[in-house]
């Protein structure tokens, strides 16, 4: 009877232990943020979705050398590399190729070698990273941005190379008129 | 005579049908699922009941089925390993590990010493993060809402840091052949020691919160007693095997990596009840904090992925391999069968889960429907990783 008793006080002793712990944290601060106004900040190690990486000198002209390494390590198929064709020679550059071949040298392949347009289905994407890894020349990068959405299908397919351009362009803008926008805020 | 006995008015599909066939007179068959909320997904249960006693329950399977290992017959082994992450969103590491395992063990591919002490930190990382989706969840089911808030708020510094070297926060695709992809930063590193005495002093909180609580205590203890000898007969392994007492953990029974190197227990349960599963995973979180802390200590410095390690056109030699890793929930193994072609020719995934649920139906039979529920969630299911 009397271990009955004190069985049931030390139950209800584990009760008053929780409400312990939920009283603590009930005092704590807030650990979420409320997300439209405010942003978590861990994000930079994040995998977003893929983009090319522009030249030193040039931003908008993509690294890339169009050799096709990543649609073929690709496990999804989600890229396709368009290559450029061969530009339509001039009746000059015409001639010297024909000397050139006359003299049994190997005529010179002036393609640029960027892609002309770089297909990317983010649907189908799995960022794995295979194709990061398997670029020769480091032409492949994750963004870090978690925040891309789109109304439908279409908006996730994506031409990589335009994308660039855009990019580089809005950032050509930035740097040009940075001061002001800094004053207009202010 | 039957209730059922005329089988063509009875609706259903074939697996109704054919569970009906075997029904008792008075008896009630009910589904549970595939959508019901504590089935964690796309489980199916369809169990017979005699007011609220399960007579007899059978789990249907097939709901998230996939085609992982034929995919892995289509794809080379390099491209498959994105797959391993989406087998088992709780411990997407452990089957990173065991497919990457079983190919370099086909192709005889050493992988470098530090890669294998990131393997294990960010393993048992994941392992800790699996347990505390695990407690969530299942307090969740038993009714109690709060404990996920506590386990997410941690289990959310764990992502933090295993995104920073996989880039992800859920299915990583991390491990490579012959190494892992990205190598600890130093940054990492300091947010690994800084989780692990926090972590610590967390573990009481949450046997004052919930552990020692009066209520789950009486819900869940005495209730799926699971025997040594079922356990055995279904293949079941990891927590749910460890929880009846059987001493079986493949880090210890098959080491592998650097694990032999490492000092840490592998917890058993005698009361062999959903509380005994309880206990050994809130047991088992302690044991990753105390082998992820020796890694840091003992982690060399040098390379992270082999010199020449495979690219995607890589071919698994003529061959075949088996690797078995512990994962958070029993024995993953993955079998490679190689034709010395492009792709694989056959990979065979053994996921825990289905032999922790297959032991279902028998410990389930008489006890009340809310006890099967209880049950069903001390084993820990996953559903995709049962159906692959």
């Amino acid at each position: 009877m009397i271990k009955e008793a004190l069985n049931t006080m030390s139950d209800l002793w584990s009760l008053m232990v929780g409400l312990r712990v939920t009283k603590k944290y009930f005092l704590d601060p807030q650990v979420t943020v409320r997300y439209p106004w405010k942003a978590v900040s861990n994000i930079d190690s994040y995998k977003g979705h893929l983009m090319l990486v522009g030249g030193k000198k040039d931003k908008g002209l993509a690294k890339c050398i169009s050799c096709g390494m990543c649609a073929m390590a690709c496990p999804s198929n989600c890229l396709t590399v368009v290559k450029r064709k061969a530009p339509k020679p001039t009746p000059e550059e015409e001639q010297a190729l024909a000397e050139a071949k006359a003299k049994g040298e190997k005529p010179k392949d002036k393609t640029p070698k960027d892609p002309e347009k770089f297909l990317y289905d983010f649907t189908l994407c799995s960022l794995c990273g295979t194709c990061m890894e398997n670029c020769p020349v480091g032409a492949l990068d994750f963004t870090g941005s978690p925040y891309l959405a789109g109304y439908s299908r279409e908006d996730f397919h994506f031409d990589l190379v335009q994308v660039l351009k855009n990019q580089a362009a809005i950032e050509g803008v930035d740097e040009s008129a940075a001061p002001e926008a800094g004053q207009s805020e202010a | 005579m039957t209730r059922y006995q005329n089988m063509e008015q009875l609706t259903g599909d074939f697996y109704t049908q054919n569970f009906a066939k075997t029904a008792r007179e008075g008896s009630l068959i009910l589904n549970l699922g595939p959508q019901h909320p504590s089935t964690h997904g796309v489980l199916r249960v369809i169990v017979e009941l005699d007011g609220e006693y399960v007579m007899r329950a059978e789990p249907i399977l097939g709901y998230l089925h996939r085609m992982h290992e034929k995919m892995a017959e289509v794809k080379t082994a390099a491209q498959f390993i994105p797959n391993m992450g989406r087998v088992d969103y709780g411990h997407a590491m452990g089957w990173n590990w065991a497919f990457v395992g079983a190919a370099e063990k086909a192709g005889g591919i050493e992988v470098p010493e530090r890669a294998e002490y990131v393997r294990v930190i960010t393993c048992e990382l994941n392992r800790i993060a699996s347990h505390l989706l695990w407690w969530g969840a299942y307090l969740l089911d038993l009714g109690a809402f709060t404990p996920i808030m506590y386990a997410f708020d941690d289990r959310e510094k764990i992502l933090d840091i295993l995104q920073i070297p996989t880039g992800s926060r859920l299915t990583y695709s991390y491990f490579r052949i012959g190494g892992v992809a990205q190598d600890l930063d130093a940054d990492c590193i300091r947010r690994i020691r800084e989780f692990i005495p926090w972590f610590r002093s967390r573990l009481p909180m949450y046997k004052d919160l919930v552990s020692d609580n009066i209520i789950l205590r009486k819900r869940i203890e005495e209730i799926g007693v699971i025997e040594q000898d079922v356990c055995r007969r279904y293949g079941a392994t990891g927590p749910v095997a460890r929880g009846s007492g059987i001493n079986y953990d493949v880090r210890r029974a098959a080491p592998y990596s650097v694990y032999p190197k490492l000092d840490f227990e592998i917890p058993t349960s005698d009361l062999k009840c959903a509380r005994g599963r309880y206990d050994v995973r809130m047991a088992e979180m302690e044991q990753c904090l105390r082998i992820v802390e020796q890694c840091l200590d003992m982690m060399p410095e040098g390379e992270v992925l082999v010199k020449g390690a495979p690219k995607p056109s890589w071919k698994v030699p003529k061959g075949e391999a088996y690797f078995a890793v512990e994962g958070a929930r029993g024995k993953i193994g993955a079998y490679v069968v190689s034709d010395g072609g492009k792709n694989i020719y056959r990979t065979k995934l053994r996921a825990p889960g289905f032999c922790n649920l297959s032991l279902f139906a028998e410990v389930s039979r008489g006890t009340i429907l809310a006890d099967a529920v209880a049950i069903l969630g001390s084993l820990d299911l996953i559903i995709p990783e049962i159906d692959r």
